[in-house]
């Protein structure tokens, strides 16, 4: 089975965001940064196939030369090929779709997996425009995935917690939720492997981002909040406050 | 014409809250630009559009919408974008939305301002501004062509109207068999349980009240019926989630759903900054901890300092009574 991940560089999820000079990206200094967490249990769902079904896993990540760190922490999870798709720019999710759809174009592919959204431009968005590019089929969102003889048994969250089943023939896009399955750490073997794979490296195929930056700003911020009291002797006066003066009770 | 289509979701036959409040949106968007809001249904009537904002329905029929699909639904969505040549195409944020209006976009050759909490028009152009890093920052853009937009639930207010739109069927152009992916089977989540990411009150548990196969049993018993007493869904924080004190549906924070209920109460939250960030953007926060230097103080409206044993019974009972009046 040929298995393709597609991951994603992202500033970790501690760090404190603060519109740089330009106004339109982030300081950069003093930023981590690792695979965005939802893409951990899309590598970790990609492994456990090609341990049922054998085959391959290969990463896909479009991002910066530095995003080479995070590939090669994929395939010390247990991914065999890695590549990067070059782009030093912060891209929304048209100009990355666009640029792994190109690739995928020419990648052989059975299963394109996903995390179901980004931890930075939480836009959610980036697998289903791949599937609509290259037209295939996508579930997003997966609680749970069945492979078997060229198809696919997969649950999605839906609103209030209910379950959407599909059934889908591959090749299909899926992207992973938090839930699918607990991800693995490196092991030895992998940091070793990771080590010796050799990362290949070509230029984004990107088109210019479907929504253009006008500005990064920070949060409206929010008024100096009040301490009402101590234990329950402050309920009172909590349910006065939020009735008369909030109004939202 | 700068016309906006709205996407209306609909649910058992009704469209749901969050559809609404985009339906408003657009109608107030609309206006701005000199436009019409023009609300398209696939699975519903229509009925009531009128009456909130939409100065043109379109209710699409054929057998390719007798169930869900990613695919298909964003086929028809495209389908009438190009075809009403809307200037702006919006749905809701909606675990739906956020699945097909992606591919919809894909399809139109689009990109797609996704869970936006602000729609302006600045120089003549619609602008959509967007909480990214969970709400670290926010992210304002422009699309060259159309913008495309999902809107997050109850960061916009409904709208009303005269009731002067009329009905418009539109025969969906394809068949079920071309569909790719459809839902077979809905799997019901507990019933009648209110989503964090769309409810207007939001109860949440931290590790403050400890796990509930053990010694913090009552703890979220008593949260539970905090939650009932003021019609809110229970949402939690990711140590609680990970720990597997509750479904991962529950979490609020940066890997987690982010929310804008109009009340957040965090029970037993000590805020750390991943957790903040996905419930900042709540219209009014309660906090309640007993370390009076907790992070969660610093973004509350109101705090209480105290235990989750003492205050969250008590805080019940003072809002059941208040709301019996």
């Amino acid at each position: 089975m040929e298995i393709v991940v597609c991951i994603r560089r992202a500033p970790t999820t501690d760090a404190r965001i603060k519109p740089a000079a330009d106004g339109k990206n982030y300081e950069p200094a003093g930023i981590n940064y690792d695979i965005s967490e939802y893409d951990k249990f899309a590598i970790e769902a990609a492994i456990q196939l090609k341990e049922k079904h054998t085959g391959k896993v290969t990463v896909l990540c479009m991002g910066s030369k530095e995003a080479t760190k995070e590939v090669r922490t994929a395939i010390a999870m247990g991914c065999d090929a890695a590549e990067l798709l070059v782009d030093e720019a912060f891209r929304d999710s048209w100009a990355t779709a666009s640029a792994l759809a190109a690739r995928l174009k020419s990648l052989p592919h059975d299963i394109v997996l996903f995390g179901w959204n980004s931890v930075d431009n939480q836009s959610a968005s980036t697998g289903q425009m791949v599937a609509e590019l290259l037209g295939l089929p996508s579930v997003s969102v997966a609680v749970s995935m069945e492979v078997a003889d060229g198809a696919a048994q997969i649950e999605r969250l839906a609103a209030g917690g209910k379950r959407e089943k599909y059934y889908i023939k591959l090749p299909a896009v899926v992207t992973c939720q938090k839930g699918l399955n607990k991800y693995r750490s490196p092991n030895m073997k992998g940091i070793m492997a990771a080590k010796k794979t050799v990362v290949a490296e070509t230029p984004a195929n990107a088109p210019a981002d479907g929504v253009a930056v006008l500005r990064l700003q920070p949060p409206p911020p929010r008024a100096d909040g009040k301490i009402v009291g101590k234990g329950a002797d402050a309920v009172n006066e909590l349910v006065r406050l939020l009735r008369e003066e909030a109004k939202v009770i | 014409m700068p016309d906006v289509l709205v996407f209306v979701e609909y649910s058992e036959g009704k469209p749901v809250k969050a559809a609404l409040q985009a339906l408003g949106a657009g109608s107030r968007l609309a206006t701005e630009l000199g436009g019409t809001a023009i609300a398209l249904v696939i699975g519903g009537d229509g009925g009531e559009l009128g009456k909130k904002g939409a100065g043109r329905v379109l209710v699409a029929s054929g057998d390719a919408i007798k169930a869900y699909s990613p695919d298909g639904y964003a086929r028809i969505l495209a389908d009438q974008a190009a075809a009403t040549r809307a200037a702006v195409v919006l749905a809701s944020a909606t675990p739906m939305g956020k699945d097909f209006v992606a591919r919809a976009a894909a399809r139109a050759k689009c990109g797609l301002a996704a869970d936006c909490t602000e729609l302006k028009v600045e120089g003549g152009k619609p602008v959509a501004v967007r909480p990214v890093y969970a709400g670290k920052a926010m992210l304002a853009v422009q699309a060259p062509g159309t913008l495309w937009a999902t809107l997050r639930p109850n960061a916009f207010g409904e709208a009303t109207s005269s009731d002067a739109a009329k009905i418009e069927p539109v025969a969906v152009g394809f068949d079920a068999a071309s569909l790719m992916a459809v839902v077979r089977e809905i799997v019901e989540g507990v019933r009648g349980k209110l989503d964090v990411a769309e409810a207007e009150v939001v109860v949440s548990g931290g590790r403050g009240l400890k796990d509930p196969a053990g010694e913090g049993k009552q703890n979220w018993q008593n949260l539970e019926k905090l939650a009932d007493a003021i019609g809110a869904a229970v949402g939690a924080s990711r140590a609680v989630v990970d720990a597997g004190w509750r479904p991962h549906g529950d979490q609020v924070g940066q890997t987690g759903k982010t929310v804008s209920p109009k009340l957040y109460i965090a029970c037993g939250i000590s805020g750390a900054i991943q957790h903040l960030a996905g419930m900042s953007g709540s219209k009014v926060i309660v906090a309640i901890n007993k370390d009076e230097n907790a992070p969660i103080f610093k973004v509350a409206d109101y705090g209480i300092i105290g235990t989750v044993e003492e205050v969250v019974p008590a805080l019940t009972e003072a809002f059941s009574k208040s709301l019996r009046g």
